[in-house]
């Protein structure tokens, strides 16, 4: 458990999490709530805009960021277990924003409250990072990969590896390669399918090469990517999220 | 100007993607260059530090562009050399064609150049029966086998000793199973003639020094050297971004060129070249004329979001590092330039409608904007360029989206403009999904989504989502 004093931190649970992963979502509450954080969650969240931003909409990707803005203003921090839509938040805004500088300021001020869930737990809960390792005999083997806006936009590499490590009974294995795109991409992956599934198969090789048994990310969105592509090609290797890790840590 | 195959993108990359041989050159570029980047920044004395230098002298050299070619301009000419500003490629092969008429030239040997790439030169020349002879290795394969680069720094990355073995045994008549050694040394000897009896030497610029007027040319070959000094008449052609002010940042770029290039601290000749032979100097050309092309670069320069793209050294790296390069090679996009420097500069130079694809061409996952000496933020020029074709907000000529596209991402944005419409599209996607599901997962969707299921399942959506789950409570 962690020594930090509790605090309160608003969560917000990203779309696809929501929509398509909700355990990701359950064990996000349960590894802040065990490290004292007092969760809020606002019914009202939707999505941050990424989708549209990324494919140029940015008309459409406006409206949803202001009503982000408007939801999460002042508040002192927003926990969200995905780098990628923390860095939609946090950079992108401020290129969406560009052309208004009233919004470009608040989306700056609410930005800098914005974390993504390994940030938060190691840069600001200082989680513990000697647990008593009692029961570490059964050991998972597991291997990490680098989602890329959490290494390139959000420069934190070294958070989620320190949890795993961390973490009793678990293993890490390094892949080769950990830090190139699985080929996801977003609306990449769905307008040119055959490049981003030939990066997809690298990715997938490298994880096998490991011999893990779980492949552990913080980005649900490349996990639902390389676990769609382990599925496909019936490898029994799981796709799994930090939170969903570090959930089983406390249990 | 070079044939434009922007269009092709998407059929391109699918013919290099089945192709084994290619996709096994490709990997070698991370293993090989893309380390060797990463093994000589780490080696480099603040590393970081040069990079951000860099930058500094870049965006101070292009926001003040014209100022420097002026003095470039002035003093080549002091130097006694012959300054031309060509506003397109075409001026840019007139002037190059004019010449070699009046000198009666029959026989050109050239070193590498991209921005002769963009002006087709060899087949210019050509048409006027003068012989353009490429004398970097690998842009003479590349020429031999009548293609254009592959990649800015190796252009024949993409070819095996099998295919050189072909090639020579056709052109050379070398033996068809001759070894690398026995190879190099038929293109030398093959090389060297053409040297002695060239009339003209064409090259390109790494870097002109605006203070000095001196041209810098980086290579590991002394072709670079040969093609300067030993015709009788030096053509050195620009883009008008390749101007640095002081022989001072020299020192800056480079270290970070060569490094980021290929690995090497430093190339095997770095050549300078400031006006044509002196009266005291016994060796080089009577005649250097240093030709300045624009050929779409000002829209570059006009366009602030964009202007970065003119801070580009052609060092290659970002071809190295991105992901998608190494899967589609460097043909597929469809112009000179390739990789996601390519997929920024290509549609502006020639045409975005015609080369929306290559935008889209990119994960995002920013590994060209880590790889880059100059910090060139990629990404989010692709960004920006992606937004010009869906809407072309500051520049409606560049507005070129499909409709069906744009219907589907309203359809979305209604889906999350709140919860309520959340919970509506939960639902309706939960009912279309019925059928397809199995055990929770979706092995096979109808288009636009079967390429997806080509590769891999997708989740199903869930019965009860985060919110509900919430509601109910949380179990710790």
């Amino acid at each position: 458990m962690s020594q930090s004093p509790p605090k309160n931190a608003s969560l917000f649970v990203t779309c696809v999490v929501d929509q398509f992963y909700p355990e990701v979502g359950e064990s996000t509450v349960r590894v802040l709530r065990r490290n004292g954080v007092d969760v809020e969650f606002d019914p009202a969240q939707t999505c941050c805009g990424q989708p549209a931003f990324n494919s140029g909409y940015w008309k459409e990707a406006r409206p949803l960021a202001e009503r982000f803005l408007d939801m999460y203003e002042g508040v002192e921090y927003v926990v969200m277990p995905s780098g990628s839509c923390a860095s939609m938040v946090r950079i992108f805004y401020q290129e969406l924003f560009h052309n208004d500088p009233a919004l470009l300021q608040r989306a700056s001020a609410v930005g800098s409250h914005v974390y993504e869930l390994s940030e938060f737990l190691v840069d600001v809960l200082c989680w513990d990072k000697n647990p008593e390792s009692g029961q570490s005999a059964a050991s998972t083997r597991v291997t990490y990969h680098e989602a890329c806006h959490l290494r390139r936009e959000l420069r934190a590499t070294t958070q989620a590896r320190e949890l795993i490590n961390s973490t009793p009974g678990v293993d890490l294995t390094e892949m080769e390669q950990s830090e190139v795109c699985c080929g996801f991409g977003g609306t990449f992956s769905v307008k040119y399918p055959d490049i981003s599934g030939a990066m997809l198969d690298e990715k997938l090789t490298h994880i096998r090469n490991t011999g893990a048994d779980a492949v552990v990310a913080c980005d649900i969105t490349c996990l639902m990517h390389i676990g769609g592509g382990l599925e496909k090609r019936n490898i029994p290797i799981r796709a799994l999220h930090l939170a969903e890790l570090l959930d089983k840590r406390g249990s | 100007m070079a044939e434009i195959r922007t269009k092709e993108f998407k059929t391109l990359a699918a013919d290099t993607l089945g192709d084994d041989a290619v996709q096994k050159h490709l990997k070698t570029l991370y293993s090989g260059f893309n380390q060797g980047r990463l093994q000589q920044a780490a080696a480099t004395h603040n590393w970081e530090d040069l990079q951000d230098r860099a930058r500094q002298i870049k965006a101070h050299t292009i926001e003040n562009l014209d100022h420097y070619l002026d003095m470039a301009a002035e003093n080549v000419e002091k130097a006694g050399g012959k300054i031309f500003f060509a506003k397109d490629s075409a001026a840019a092969t007139r002037y190059v064609l004019d010449l070699a008429k009046k000198k009666g030239v029959r026989s050109v040997i050239k070193g590498k150049s991209m921005l002769s790439e963009e002006m087709d030169l060899n087949a210019n020349l050509a048409k006027e029966e003068i012989e353009a002879v490429e004398t970097d290795l690998g842009e003479y394969l590349v020429q031999l086998a009548g293609q254009t680069p592959y990649h800015i720094i190796v252009p024949a990355i993409h070819m095996s000793k099998s295919d050189v073995n072909e090639l020579f045994h056709e052109n050379l008549g070398t033996d068809p199973h001759a070894g690398i050694e026995e190879l190099a040394s038929a293109a030398r000897n093959e090389l060297r003639g053409k040297f002695i009896q060239a009339d003209m030497g064409i090259t390109g610029a790494n870097f002109v020094v605006a203070e000095t007027g001196t041209l810098v040319l980086v290579t590991n070959e002394g072709n670079g050297r040969m093609s300067t000094s030993m015709p009788k008449t030096h053509v050195a052609i620009m883009g008008m971004e390749k101007i640095v002010p002081s022989m001072e940042d020299m020192g800056t770029f480079l270290r970070l060129l060569i490094r980021s290039a290929t690995g090497q601290r430093i190339s095997s000749y770095v050549t300078m070249v400031t006006g044509p032979r002196s009266e005291i100097e016994e060796d080089g050309p009577d005649e250097f004329h240093l030709v300045i092309v624009d050929n779409g670069r000002s829209k570059l320069l006009a366009d602030p979001h964009l202007r970065e793209a003119l801070y580009c050294i052609r060092c290659g790296a970002c071809l190295n590092a991105c992901p998608v390069y190494r899967k589609v090679g460097g043909h597929s996009y469809g112009w000179v330039y390739s990789g996601p420097i390519g997929a920024v500069v290509s549609p502006v130079l020639t045409n975005v409608p015609d080369a929306k694809d290559l935008p889209y061409a990119s994960s995002l996952c920013g590994a060209c904007k880590e790889a880059c000496p100059v910090r060139i933020d990629l990404p989010r020029m692709l960004l920006y360029l992606r937004s010009e074709v869906t809407e072309g907000n500051t520049d409606p000529s560049r507005k070129s989206s499909s409709p069906f596209e744009k219907i589907a991402m309203k359809a979305w944005k209604t889906s999350v403009s709140g919860p309520s419409m959340m919970r509506l599209a939960n639902l309706i996607g939960r009912f279309v999904q019925m059928p397809l599901a199995k055990k929770g997962r979706l092995r096979r969707l109808p288009p636009p989504l079967s390429g997806w299921t080509r590769h891999r399942s997708f989740p199903s959506i869930s019965s009860s989502p985060f919110r509900a789950r919430w509601k109910k409570g949380i179990n710790s």
